[in-house]
């Protein structure tokens, strides 16, 4: 030490200086910028504007018997619930309803399998990868309700009949495919190269390799991919219009009850559908929390 | 035929991706079984490239690996009988740290009661049992380092494969980490080798270190051997410790030769045995920087001593146990000294002071 401060004056080693008297960073309280209040209020009429319609609709389809389409509440009660499932002039709502679950579960499937194995093609590069990516987005980007039109008159043309398990289930997987293959993307970025390697030197087959580290390491990615099929196909309007056939989807028979239903019943149909996407999208959620629980769990033990 | 021996041989191994450079040029190497061998470069010159061929990750473009005997370029790595500790560790992130050792023999087909109990053993070798619910995520990097050991261990390799295993840990912890590495290779009995950049990490680990340049090897030999006696410049300054000068070789005579530089006298260097040193080349020669003793002018050098070059102190750092000096002795390079501290701090220098640097006559050593 003596060597290297020799140099340095007696003086600047006794002075020291004394402990800030306020921080420097201190946690403000209260007093919040008038900008706050304003972004606040815009973010409350935004949510407002999103969520305001559809409440509406969920209020007014618990009316009584006396119940019209506009407010003001006449009574409450589940009589438009009943009226949905027992008159037969609102339409094949129940139909319509199971064709769509059928439809959205196997379009999901499809579409989980078919995106996983896309993400594992697209971990390399190979010839012509760009284009096959670009056609692709195009899909994604093309208008549905002329890609449903084409659907449709390709059936027409090659003399297929057109109906919701064959044409409709194509028409929405030009939909869901890039999505799920977008997605798919994402989840596959955080997938380390170096885990199948490991798995490699140890001693794992390809196919154990999939089985045993990719599958459990990506199945939450997996399971928002299935969400997204699910959802998109289960409301899917534009391209299943042209190419679901002589039976509707569900989307298509509220459609067509907005032309001639004029009863809440159609609102209570709103509802009904809405509680259905909430418990898809509740019991997808619930399988990823319970894969990283069961994770953490098995990890205490 | 199966064998157990681990040792290793490379012969001719060239490794390129892109057809045009090879990023291994060449290696011929032969280590021994139950060896733990050092590769040791700076990033970029093939070490792991190298690590990958021998574990089976990748393919020589030309050359031979052999195992135990056995040629075995083509060979999956089980087939080989290598396991290899990734950089990372790649921990499989969803199972816990039984399961992740215990993989391995799931893979294998063995029943899970047995994988179970094998792998039990396996952690209580590391000193892991009460982690072994774990997952990886639960760990400290330390940990994760032990269970990505046993992992590759529980397979019984004949050698092990380590890409820079200790980089991922902070310094007390790569101490600490290293001795439980060698610990490990004496208690399995195999062959291990070990990829670094770090050169205090090869030195205190292998028997066998192995200095590597674009892809090729520049030096190979034990520890000491490597670190005392570098071949090159290159070795001499990549292992460090040494203060290398180069000059004009100005008079031969039947043990020594004499170098010209800014010393009056010249710089005096033993001769190695056949040297074919002539008067008029141009040549390295190292000193060792803890043998370097500085002596301030007009004082009598030590014993021993027939070269000394007036320098100034261009800066001094305290290391606890020596001193670390910088000096101006020769233009172009560096010079260093290792004043040991009671030494030092008995007649201190300070920054600017003039000081005669000397050594040994004995302890310089010309490179090739």
């Amino acid at each position: 030490m003596s060597v290297v401060l020799a140099d340095m004056p007696k003086a600047d080693m006794s002075e020291t200086v004394a402990p800030a008297a306020t921080k420097a960073i201190a946690p403000s309280r209260g007093q919040r910028p008038w900008t706050f209040y304003v972004l606040a209020t815009l973010f409350g009429l935004y949510v407002l504007a999103l969520y305001g319609p559809m409440f509406c609709i969920y209020i007014l389809s618990f009316q009584d018997i006396r119940g019209g389409l506009v407010f003001p509440m006449k009574g409450q009660s589940l009589h438009w619930f009943v009226d949905l499932f027992t008159q037969v002039r609102t339409g094949d709502v129940k139909g319509s309803f199971d064709r769509s679950i059928k439809l959205a579960v196997i379009v999901t499937i499809i579409t989980v399998v078919v995106s996983f194995l896309a993400g594992l093609g697209f971990r390399k590069r190979f010839r012509g990868d760009t284009a096959v990516f670009y056609m692709m987005i195009g899909s994604l980007v093309a208008p549905g309700l002329v890609l449903g039109l084409g659907t449709g008159l390709l059936f027409q043309a090659l003399g297929l009949n057109a109906s919701w398990y064959t044409s409709a289930l194509g028409a929405q997987l030009s939909w869901t495919l890039p999505f799920g293959v977008l997605v798919m993307f994402a989840v596959m970025s955080r997938f380390d190269h170096v885990w199948e390697e490991a798995a490699y030197d140890l001693g794992a087959s390809r196919w154990q390799s999939i089985r045993l580290v990719m599958i459990p390491v990506l199945a939450p990615g997996l399971v928002a991919v299935a969400l997204f099929g699910f959802t998109l196909s289960y409301d899917e309007f534009a391209r299943s219009l042209q190419t679901a056939g002589s039976l509707n989807t569900l989307p298509l028979e509220i459609w067509s009850m907005t032309l001639n239903v004029t009863s809440p019943s159609l609102y209570a149909l709103g509802t009904m559908t809405t509680i259905v996407s909430f418990i898809v999208i509740g019991a997808s959620l619930g399988s990823i929390v319970l894969i990283q629980k069961k994770r953490g769990s098995s990890a205490k033990g | 035929m199966k064998s157990d021996r681990g040792d290793i041989e490379l012969a001719g191994v060239c490794k390129s991706f892109d057809g045009v450079t090879n990023v291994v040029d060449g290696v011929n190497l032969r280590i021994a079984d139950g060896a733990y061998c050092c590769f040791i470069g700076p990033s970029g010159c093939g070490k792991t490239t190298i690590l990958r061929m021998i574990a089976g990750h990748e393919d020589p473009t030309a050359g031979e690996i052999v195992i135990g005997g056995q040629n075995v370029v083509g060979l999956a790595p089980v087939q080989r009988r290598t396991a290899m500790m990734f950089q990372s560790y790649a921990l499989f992130p969803h199972l816990t740290v039984r399961e992740n050792i215990a993989f391995a023999l799931r893979v294998r087909g063995m029943p899970k009661r047995d994988r179970l109990r094998a792998a039990d053993a396996m952690i209580e070798k590391v000193r892991l049992t009460q982690f072994a619910g774990r997952l990886p995520a639960q760990l400290s990097g330390g940990q994760q380092q032990r269970v990505a050991l046993a992992r590759a261990a529980i397979t019984e390799p004949r050698v092990l494969l380590l890409d820079e295993p200790l980089s991922a840990l902070d310094e007390q912890l790569r101490v600490q980490m290293r001795q439980e590495l060698r610990r490990m290779q004496q208690e399995l009995g195999i062959t291990f080798i070990h990829v670094t950049h770090t050169q205090l990490e090869a030195i205190a680990l292998a028997d066998l270190v192995v200095v590597m340049e674009q892809g090729r090897i520049k030096q190979a030999g034990a520890a000491r051997e490597v670190y005392a006696h570098p071949y090159d410049r290159y070795v001499a300054e990549f292992m460090g410790g040494q203060n290398v000068l180069s000059g004009r070789v100005e008079k031969v005579n039947g043990t020594s030769f004499t170098l010209a530089q800014a010393a009056p006298a010249g710089i005096e260097v033993p001769l190695k045995a056949r040297s074919s040193i002539k008067v008029g080349d141009k040549i390295d020669i190292a000193v060792r920087r803890d043998d370097v003793a500085l002596v301030r002018p007009g004082k009598e050098l030590p014993p021993g001593c027939s070269t000394s070059l007036p320098s100034r102190v261009l800066a001094i750092e305290y290391q606890g146990y020596f001193v670390k000096v910088m000096l101006d002795t020769v233009p172009d390079d560096g010079f260093v000294a290792y004043v040991p501290e009671k030494t030092f701090f008995a007649d201190p220098f300070t920054v600017g002071d003039v000081v005669m640097a000397t050594w040994a006559t004995g302890s310089a050593l010309p490179l090739a």
